[in-house]
Order: C-alpha cells, then structure tokens, then sequence
C-alpha cells in the first residue's frame, strides 16, 4: 500500500504523462485512490501496470447520487510482487455515462464491464460484447442506481389471493 | 427350526406358526370352508383403486434434484443420517424432471430462472407435485426487490414452508403433509385450487369424444 506520500508521487508522475488527466488524490483509512478523468482511465491504467501493479482485481460501479457526477467506476489494482494495491477512480454524469472500455488491454475487465453496465447503465465504448450479464435480456433499467425503485412484489397469502394478480390470470 | 413369535396377531402362543402352515395349506388347496373363509378375511385389504393408487403416489414420491439456494443445503441434509428421510419414503432424488414427481423450490428464484424452473416443472409427469421451500420461494423473504419473483407467480405450489431456512425436520413435516393431502384429499390439487381445467394430459374417452378414439385403433398401448 502507498503511503500518502507515495501517492502523491504516483499521482505526479502520472501528471507528468497526462497533464489534466489526474483530477484528485484520495487517501483514506491506508487505502490509496488517484481519481481520473474517464478518457484518462486505459492510460491512467497501462502507466501503473508499467509501475508493478500488474492485476485488475475488480471493476465496480457506484452511484453517487445526489452529488454530481453521479456514476462512478473504480478500478482496483493489485502488485502481485510487492502485495500492494491502489484504486483508480473516475466519475461520470448520469446523462452521458460513457467510459473508455479496458478489456482489450485487461481481459478479466469484460464481464466485470458488462456487470457494471447491467447494474448501474455505465456504457463502456469499445466494449466487444455490452450487454447485460445477470438481468434478464429484456430487463429495463438498471437496477443499483440509487434512484431505481428497490422493486419487490405484493406478497400472496390466502387472504388476499384474488386481489393479487397471479399466474393463472 | 421352530419360529416363534409371541407378539404377532392375538398373541396366543403359536398363532405366527398356525397362521404360516394355514397360508401353506391354501397355496396348496387344501384349505376349505370356514378356514379359507377366515384366512381370505384376514390377509385380504379391500380398497378403491384411486385409494390405492394415491396410496403409492404418496408414499413414495421422488423428488426432482434441483437446489436454488442456501435452502438447498437444508434439503440435501435431509437426505443424510441425522434427519433421513429414507425413514418415510422421499429419499430417491431422481436426476432428471422426467423421472421425478415432485420439485422442491429450495430458495430464491431470480426473474431470470424463474423461466428454467417452469420448464423443469413442466417437464415432470403427472401427478406431480410442488413444494415452496423457506421465505424467498414463498413470498421473497429478505430478498423482497427487483430482481426476485415469488414461486406463486408462474407456477402451482402445493404446499409453503416457512422458515429462513426451514430445518430439515421442517421440510420433512411439510413433505407429510403433502403425503396427507394426497392421500386424504387428493381432489384438492393445484388444478381444484387454481381452477386450471383444461390442462389435463390424459383426457378421458368422453371428453376426448370421436376425435382420437377411433374404434378397434387403441389408445396408449391398450386396446379400444
């Protein structure tokens, strides 16, 4: 784990590739975190991997709300010799939620994508194969944004069986 | 060697072994009279066949193996040494739909198997029967969102068992249940509660009508 000075000087060598691609450094309970433009993210990526941190062991998406930009996207990167990890993050707005896909250069990414793409409506463009993995194909919506109704049906009992609509109807 | 069992019938002392040589004198024909007529009235069960036939049906059905969730470890521990369902007749776990007669919803069916499981009860020859294992299968339990849709929804469920998750013994007492209803009530399947006519596979000769039952053409194997 990089220590908050650590961190800094990742996130300045990455300033000095990407002048406006690094936004915010987090450091937070020894968990290291750069925050990234979402163009930045493959590049933000290759240069740490050219750093050690080898291994993309999670792709997740998160849901702001109500701060804006809403969508998150992070990616958590391990060093598989030096057992270290650092979270690469980027922020995107509800209405426009695309991210430059990673899976051509980290194929573990795809379903990962895919997942996130189900769940929070990311679009992940250069994406071989975007569409939903665990919903139903004609599922709509998405169902971990915050703003999704959690769902749920009325429950059937004997008493109240002919006023739910049921199966047989 | 003399077999003596004193606890048998009236338990005089050598009713086992008189019972025995008179079963012995029958199958030869030796037996006449008031003898036959005693031996006829006491190793002879005079029933319905429907009685019967729900008889076998219940008491031995085969469930489908299918687990969907953590219930499902509930369901195999059913079948091991501790709970043994072996001791009342539900332990033949058949592996496929066809051979099976009942299908145990053991845990949460997602929207996307909600599908797959209709096929696999679909599959299942009549009669069959189906149980909703624990909450999630019932009425969603803590899984009550989007993604989750409650057994009743697409298919017949004969009997609920509550429980997150039910005990074995839970389970086993639901499945006597069952064996009570069919046994007892068995005009109150799903078809009688759900009012599904017309979804019979083996129509009667009066319903079917001319349609099929072509005289002297013979029907599933008997002769018309």
């Amino acid at each position: 784990m990089p220590d908050a000075t650590g961190l800094e000087l990742i996130a300045q060598e990455l300033r000095d590739r990407d002048e406006d691609g690094v936004l915010d450094t987090v450091f937070f309970r020894e968990r290291a975190a750069v925050l990234v433009s979402p163009a930045s993210v493959p590049a933000t990526l290759e240069a740490l991997r050219a750093k050690g941190y080898g291994f993309l062991a999670s792709v997740h998406g998160v849901d702001y709300f109500p701060e804006e930009p809403r969508l998150g996207v992070h990616y958590e990167l391990i060093d598989m010799t030096k057992v270290d990890r650092i979270a690469v993050r980027t922020r995107v707005p509800v209405n426009e939620p695309t991210v430059p896909s990673v899976t051509a250069e980290w194929p573990t990414a795809n379903h990962q994508e895919r997942e996130v793409f189900d769940m929070f409506g990311v679009i992940f463009e250069g994406h071989p194969d975007l569409r939903r993995i665990l919903m139903p194909e004609d599922y709509e919506g998405h169902p971990q944004r915050r703003d999704f109704p959690i769902g749920g049906e009325p429950i059937l009992f004997t008493h109240n069986e002919g006023d739910v609509p049921g199966w047989w109807e | 060697m003399e077999i003596k069992r004193e606890r048998l019938g009236s338990g005089a002392d050598g009713e086992f072994r008189a019972r025995q040589l008179r079963a012995r004198d029958m199958l030869r024909g030796d037996l006449e009279g008031p003898e036959l007529e005693q031996h006829v009235e006491e190793s002879v069960l005079t029933t319905t066949l429907d009685k019967a036939a729900n008889w076998a049906a219940g008491n031995a059905m085969f469930p489908a193996t299918f687990g969907l969730a953590c219930c499902a470890i509930e369901m195999m521990s059913m079948v091991a040494a501790r709970a043994d369902v072996a001791r009342f007749g539900f332990e033949a776990f058949r592996a496929s739909p066809r051979q099976a007669d009942m299908l145990i919803l053991s845990g949460r069916v997602s929207i996307k198997m909600a599908p797959v499981v209709r096929r696999i009860y679909d599959q299942m020859l009549e009669p069959r029967w189906a149980i909703a294992m624990g909450a999630c299968s019932s009425s969603m339990g803590v899984f009550n969102n989007y993604a989750i849709v409650p057994a009743d929804k697409f298919m017949p469920v004969d009997i609920h068992i509550p429980g997150c998750p039910p005990r074995p013994e839970a389970l086993m007492h639901g499945i006597i249940k069952l064996r009570a209803a069919v046994l007892k009530q068995p005009d109150l399947g799903w078809r009688t509660r759900y009012g599904g006519r017309g979804t019979e596979e083996v129509v009667s000769d009066e319903e079917l009508g001319d349609v099929i039952n072509v005289p002297g053409a013979g029907r599933m194997g008997t002769s018309a």
